[in-house]
């Protein structure tokens, strides 16, 4: 950082960390007091409401928190959010790892096509994957069709509106983001080391274990934290593909907002969905820099 | 371990990894065939070939206003988020001060964020303002969350940057913004631009925030489609879907390329 110190000799500053401040984060006001208006006061608001919108008038500013939790309706849509999110950050796992896996060994030409292959879906329109999913999985449907003609079944096999269709769906839409930042940690890994251990008279997969896969592991922690946390939040695929027993947390949130314009109790699901995604995101800072998380999509 | 292709391991991570390109595209481009069927359901293999379900489209006004008014509002939040976005980029990549691990942090929390909170909280805010259900408001809605793919290619491009050409520009008695136009700029471009179509893909293809900011007057093409992908079971909105998907396809294709491009000189 030799090259920065010009500009820290003209502020007339001396220490040697370099100024508190300087000319370039003048850059920074526009964006910050656009995402300050535009972003975090919608944010805040939400927050607000939830403690201050109420269907009947009270006295206890947590009326719409207690009203949330007395409800087994609420605890149940609460609990499904975050099954149908495990099981899809596992779908995730079980396909991501070994497609990175095999990204890094193949030739760099079939690595950049597999790669292709992850960011199409990755930036295609959810609504249209989600309906796509539909075409596939509705009792009309491709499979049901198929197997309709073919004389496999006698009736439609229930696809659609099911935990199944929704967590295909889902799985295949977050499987990007999964196999992304495995493959960055990945790419850094000295095969060097892994050649070592096979010198040293490791068998194949023995190497693999206990060199190759704990390296690798910063990247399945980050990728199945994206993975989950985006899961938490997912509204248009269990809307379209999920019964009403499917039901995850976001759908609850935009039915309370839009049909019974109840602000009160979808601001406060808004604020909880919130709070469980930070703490999702606390607790894995403690074993990964965010940052890197989040930095792996940049390379992609 | 280079020729050991044909071992049973190596073959089983091959066959999963076909199955897994299988299961990442094929399901969407199913919808391809089927848009260009000649009959009046969704049949697969798709039965005949015509063109009928996308005249419909075109022919009819709520999907090409739809249209029009997806693409007035991408445009326009790529040129916004490019521009505040590569000032967030210049100021937390260059700048010094106190918050900025903070502040990156901030600038990447709408991509982690549930869309569903960011939308009825934007709703919120925004029918106070009188923004609800106009073409600013939502084009000021998918700048916030389309402003982190700015940050983060123009960020990218900006680290790789030699700063001792910056300082020869100077020495060599060019002011700051002189220097900036003359040199960063060029060298940042593929960053920038990649970043502006990024940006236009996000805005394209968000249906969330869109749902709720959004009236019946004033649809985008997404919107749209998930009023009417509910009802509606004949094949015209496989053809939306795949004039989504031949929009989104295309930027992405021109922005890989794009970021590949060596500086301007």
């Amino acid at each position: 950082m030799r090259q920065l110190r010009p500009v820290n000799a003209r502020s007339g500053r001396r220490s040697r960390e370099g100024p508190i401040v300087n000319r370039w984060a003048l850059l920074a006001i526009l964006p910050i007091a656009f995402l300050g208006a535009f972003f975090l006061v919608p944010l805040v608001v939400v927050s607000l409401r939830s403690v201050t919108d109420f269907a009947k008038p009270t006295g206890d500013a947590f009326a719409n928190y207690g009203r949330f939790f007395a409800s087994a309706a609420n605890l149940r849509v609460l609990g499904n959010t975050f099954w149908v999110a495990t099981l899809s950050t596992v779908v995730c796992l079980a396909l991501g790892y070994p497609y990175a896996y095999l990204m890094n060994i193949v030739r760099p030409r079939v690595a950049g096509l597999l790669l292709i292959a992850v960011l199409l879906p990755f930036w295609s329109s959810l609504l249209v994957r989600t309906y796509a999913w539909q075409v596939i999985l509705r009792d009309t449907g491709i499979i049901n069709t198929f197997l309709l003609d073919s004389k496999v079944v006698d009736e439609p096999i229930p696809l659609i509106r099911t935990t199944l269709g929704v967590m295909l769906g889902m799985s295949q839409i977050l499987l990007p983001f999964m196999v992304l930042p495995i493959y960055a940690v990945m790419r850094r890994i000295d095969p060097e080391y892994t050649k070592a251990a096979a010198n040293l008279g490791a068998p194949p997969f023995a190497a693999f274990r206990r060199v190759f896969l704990p390296l690798s592991l910063p990247g399945v922690l980050a990728g199945t934290l994206l993975v989950f946390v985006l899961a938490l939040g997912f509204y248009i695929t269990p809307a379209l593909l999920g019964s009403p027993k499917d039901t995850m947390i976001s759908q609850f949130i935009a039915s309370a907002v839009q049909q019974r314009l109840d602000w009160g109790i979808g601001s406060t699901m808004a604020v909880i969905l919130m709070g469980l995604t930070f703490a999702v995101l606390v607790i894995a800072s403690r074993f990964i820099r965010l940052r890197d998380a989040f930095g792996s999509l940049e390379e992609s | 371990m280079t020729d050991s292709w044909r071992q049973p391991h190596r073959l089983l991570l091959v066959a999963l990894g076909a199955l897994t390109v299988f299961f990442l595209l094929a399901p969407t481009l199913v919808v391809v065939p089927m848009s260009f069927t000649a009959s009046n359901s969704l049949t697969f293999p798709p039965e005949g070939f015509s063109t009928r379900w996308y005249e419909k489209m075109v022919t009819d006004p709520q999907w090409s206003t739809g249209f029009v008014n997806s693409a007035k509002v991408a445009f326009l939040t790529a040129v916004l988020a490019t521009a505040l976005g590569t000032l967030a980029a210049l100021g937390t990549v260059r700048g010094r001060f106190p918050g900025r691990n903070g502040l990156q942090l901030l600038i990447l929390s709408p991509l982690i964020v549930p869309v569903i909170i960011i939308a009825i909280g934007m709703f919120s805010v925004f029918v106070r303002w009188k923004l609800a259900g106009s073409i600013a408001g939502l084009v000021l809605a998918h700048t916030a969350l389309a402003m982190p793919f700015v940050v983060v290619n123009v960020a990218t491009s900006l680290r790789t940057v030699d700063r001792n050409l910056e300082l020869a520009a100077q020495s060599l008695g060019a002011g700051p913004v002189r220097t900036f136009r003359r040199i960063t700029l060029p060298l940042i471009l593929p960053g920038v631009m990649a970043g502006g179509l990024f940006a236009f893909i996000t805005s394209w293809d968000e249906v969330v925030v869109s749902i709720f900011l959004t009236s019946a007057r004033f649809r985008t093409l997404p919107v749209e489609m998930w009023e009417q992908v509910r009802q509606v079971v004949d094949p015209t909105v496989a053809a939306v879907a795949t004039t989504l998907l031949a929009v989104t396809t295309t930027i992405l294709l021109l922005a890989l390329v794009v970021r590949r491009q060596a500086p301007a000189r």
